[in-house]
């Protein structure tokens, strides 16, 4: 290190342009994250809060949207009930729809329709749960837009009218639409294009004749690993993990595939960025590095040196860019689904700073090759 | 074989050719030479006569194609890459054209650092400035010394580390006369003072006087010796 800060301090302005780079790309690599982050919270949220092991489709449904595509009907659900390893099976309900609150604010809704007593009912910060026919737990963001306990949200088209009873702990959104929380049972009246204007009763939800829901949600006991394969063969379904059912929701599978191929190109602009720098700075000192080399130092020692010189350029300018990168994305506006998550950061800027110190690796390891002979008064 | 009595330099019958086909040449034809501890020997010759290629085997920076090279007593030809590496820090000193001092430190981190290149942390900067009167400049970079500052802490860089050999080339190409002679009056009291060998490859006639030998290099014959 005694060489590489002398000469950090002695070169500053041309480290301090390169560091600039690396503190910018920092800064999109942090904006990417909080996008990324906020768009995954947004896009499958009211999926992610669920302790869920897996959710089982109609067999055969495109993954792409399969939540919406998928139609399961009562005799499916049994064959995961009996299934090995599995604790619990429910049946879930799944559409969005729109609607209007009774300030006559427009609103977009994911229904998941669920058993109010099953293991995916909704958790409630405020208010109650689900315990009335025409009651809706709906995600806390939704209070953003002035939604409160008691708010009468009707249904664009059919009128059917809900009543919030309770707010999710947290954010809750499906495809980037709230969620809504509701019976099964109402879920399925709905469904059924058979519901009334007005407010659904216990008696006009029992009246429906319809059993059909989108996918069971399936909960494995501790430690136990369900055969998936064997279940959907037994049930007629395809299933999927938890994590795999994401890309099961609206866009998300677009959206991260899209950002995360912003954020390769990031990473490799990065170590072209350190390499070519430093294959430059080599270039220049390499007058310097054949006279270490002749009065004896080993490339070992040069090549760790030049290294450190990486590495401090790197952490100090990767630690400027993510730092100004957080306070840029606390100033986010509400409406940008941007969300700051410690873990995905600190993965950004570790993959920023390996990254770059392979590209400066690449380019520093032409010390090796350089000739001592050359520091003598001209080549032989 | 490192007794007292050993000379800090000698060079047997040492061949080299360098090139390929018909650019080939002999770059050193059967040189031989030894030098002593304390001795101030200089090597003059036009440019391409070979002296390079003597301070590059001396220097245990090349092998020669033939003949052996012994500093103080030690075969460098048995020595591998690293060794001769380790070799170079510990016993031989360069001074190089124009000091060629490193533009990010200062003199005496010049010399700070090639203490720590030999594994020596608490070097006396200072002092062996000092000695060749360059403390009141010990914290300017290279680019605000002189000609001559440069070349004296290049000479004060190369004897840090206590070398029993000092390899000098061409010290006073970019100096006047009379910082020529400072220079060269330098190595030469040096030479004598810590009992140090030093080679010197010049083109500076002017500058002979303070050696005790001088040498004539020509197509890679050393010869015409006289004392000076």
């Amino acid at each position: 290190m005694f060489l590489a800060l002398r000469e950090l301090r002695f070169a500053r302005g041309r480290f301090a342009l390169m560091g600039t780079v690396i503190a910018l790309i920092s800064v999109l690599v942090v904006l990417l994250s909080g996008l990324s982050s906020g768009l995954v919270n947004d896009g499958v949220s009211g999926l992610k809060a669920m302790p869920v092991t897996a959710f089982a489709f109609d067999e055969g449904t495109m993954k792409d949207n399969a939540f919406s595509r998928s139609v399961l009907e009562e005799d499916q659900l049994a064959p995961w009930r009996d299934a090995e390893g599995v604790q619990a099976a429910e049946p879930m309900g799944v559409s969005i729809v729109n609607s209007t609150t009774d300030d006559g604010k427009q609103v977009d809704l994911t229904l998941f329709g669920v058993d109010t007593d099953g293991f995916i009912a909704p958790k409630t910060s405020s208010g109650e749960g689900l315990d009335r026919a025409d009651g809706i737990v709906v995600s806390e963001t939704l209070k953003d837009d002035g939604v409160a306990i008691g708010t009468v949200v009707t249904l664009d088209r059919i009128d059917v009218e809900l009543t919030v009873v309770g707010f999710t702990e947290g954010q809750a959104t499906f495809g980037h639409v709230d969620v809504a929380y509701l019976p099964l049972e109402t879920w399925q009246l709905i469904a059924s294009n058979t519901a009334q204007p007005g407010v659904p009763t216990d008696a006009t939800v029992a009246a429906a004749d319809y059993s059909l829901f989108s996918a069971v949600a399936v909960q494995a006991k501790d430690d136990a690993d369900v055969d998936l394969a064997a279940a959907d063969e037994a049930a007629g379904t395809t299933s999927m993990t938890l994590t795999e059912s994401f890309n099961a929701s609206p866009g998300y599978e677009a959206e991260t595939l899209t950002l995360s191929m912003i954020q390769v190109f990031l990473y490799v602009i990065c170590a072209l960025v350190v390499g070519a720098f430093f294959t430059v700075w080599t270039i220049q000192r390499a007058g310097d590095l054949a006279v270490l080399r002749a009065m004896g130092a080993s490339s070992r020692y040069l090549l760790r040196d030049s290294l450190a010189q990486a590495v401090v350029v790197l952490l100090v300018f990767t630690g400027i860019g993510v730092a100004a990168g957080v306070a840029m994305g606390a100033i986010m506006p509400d409406a940008m689904p941007f969300e700051l998550e410690a873990g995905p950061i600190a993965t950004a800027s570790v993959l920023t700073i390996v990254l770059g110190l392979l590209g400066a690796a690449v380019a520093v390891l032409r010390i090796t090759r350089v000739d001592p002979l050359a520091a003598l008064g001209g080549r032989r | 074989m490192n007794t007292e009595n050993t000379p800090a330099l000698e060079i047997v019958d040492a061949t080299l050719e360098l090139g390929d086909g018909d650019s080939r040449v002999r770059a050193l034809d059967a040189v031989s030479l030894t030098v002593r501890a304390g001795e101030f020997v200089a090597i003059v010759g036009p440019s391409g006569s070979g002296k390079s290629s003597l301070l590059a085997v001396a220097g245990a920076l090349s092998n020669p194609d033939s003949g052996s090279v012994r500093v103080h007593g030690t075969d460098l030809s048995t020595l591998s890459k690293g060794a001769s590496a380790k070799f170079r820090l510990e016993n031989i000193g360069f001074v190089f054209q124009s000091g060629n001092l490193l533009p990010a430190l200062t003199a005496a981190d010049q010399l700070r650092l090639a203490g720590r290149l030999a594994g020596n942390r608490k070097v006396d900067a200072e002092s062996v400035l000092d000695s060749v009167g360059m403390a009141h400049r010990a914290k300017n970079r290279p680019g605000h010394l002189s000609g001559g500052e440069r070349q004296r802490v290049g000479i004060a860089r190369a004897l840090v580390n206590a070398p029993s050999l000092l390899l000098v080339d061409e010290p006073t190409a970019a100096l006047d006369r009379a910082r020529s002679h400072e220079v060269v009056q330098l190595l030469a009291d040096q030479a004598r003072e810590q009992n140090v060998a030093v080679v010197m490859v010049t083109h500076d006639h002017d500058v002979l006087e303070h050696c005790d030998r001088v040498l004539e290099m020509v197509d890679g014959s050393l010869g015409a010796v006289r004392t000076a």
